[in-house]
């Protein structure tokens, strides 16, 4: 049958929301204090769910253990205690969450040994967050 | 649609063990989960109904019914238990009692109930056993 299995890591990491596009008056109106040239923090939370049968002898979709060794080696050595800013998925691409959820997505999608990847969800504070599928 | 959930608490033991298999090959699979002494969770069990309000009183499902069927069918039975020695799914080394499979369990175990009062049919079962694992099930086949 088909289930779903979802895990929660934490990672902290900061960032700055600037595009070199548009000027320092559009930059500070787009992103208002998420624009500081500083940057800031956040304490994130990354919700990975895989969906797939359910294993007959394990009863499992997929090991935890197995998906927790490739999100820490994929995801969580790549970007905690980091600036999101400097790693190389944010060359060309603002580290908003949405585009974080998306860029964490394609790091785990083809890399699990069960299940597929069916949505990343990105939590940046307790009360904003954001969902990638894979669309 | 409306979609409506409930949650609730458990508390219960279990470990994981496939009877099919060596004690080496159990630990390995299922590591500290294996240990055969068993160990406990504080699960919480969300039920998520769809349908449309009633025209009269608003509500998809009365909220109180969903709480007594849902402590009745499911908390009844797994709540203060060891999984796999007394309950019915998963005793006798029939299924590993995963969240996975818990998942299956209390939808198989709702949703006769929950789809014959004739309101809302039951649309997700999601089972947390720590705040950072979860399971779900959508009745998909």
């Amino acid at each position: 049958m088909k289930s779903y299995f979802g895990r929660r890591y934490t990672l902290s990491a900061s960032h700055r929301l600037h595009v070199d596009a548009l000027t320092v008056e559009e930059n500070r109106a787009a992103y208002g204090k998420c624009n500081n040239p500083h940057g800031h923090g956040h304490n994130y939370v990354i919700e990975v769910v895989v969906t797939g049968e359910v294993d007959q002898d394990t009863g499992m979709v997929i090991n935890l253990a197995d998906l927790d060794e490739i999100v820490e080696e994929r995801v969580l050595e790549r970007f905690d205690h980091k600036n999101l800013n400097l790693d190389t998925a944010f060359t060309n691409r603002v580290p908003t969450t949405e585009n974080f959820s998306r860029v964490v997505f394609g790091l785990l999608k083809d890399m699990l040994p069960k299940g597929e990847l069916e949505h990343v969800r990105v939590e940046e504070t307790e009360n904003n967050f954001f969902e990638c599928y894979g669309d | 649609m409306i979609f409506l959930t409930r949650r609730a608490t458990f508390s219960a033991s279990h470990y994981y063990w496939n009877e099919a298999w060596s004690a080496a090959q159990n630990e390995q699979v299922f590591g500290k989960c294996a240990n055969r002494n068993g160990h406990g969770h504080n699960y919480t069990l969300e039920v998520t109904v769809a349908g449309e309000p009633d025209p009269v009183t608003g509500f998809v499902v009365d909220l109180k019914w969903l709480k007594d069927v849902m402590e009745r069918e499911v908390l009844a039975a797994y709540d203060h238990r060891h999984l796999n020695l007394e309950v019915e799914e998963f005793k006798a080394g029939k299924l590993v009692p995963t969240s996975e499979n818990i998942a299956i369990a209390a939808w198989k175990r709702l949703e006769p109930k929950v789809n014959a009062a004739g309101g809302a049919q039951l649309n997700r079962i999601r089972v947390y056993e720590t705040p950072e694992i979860f399971a779900e099930y959508r009745g998909e086949a």
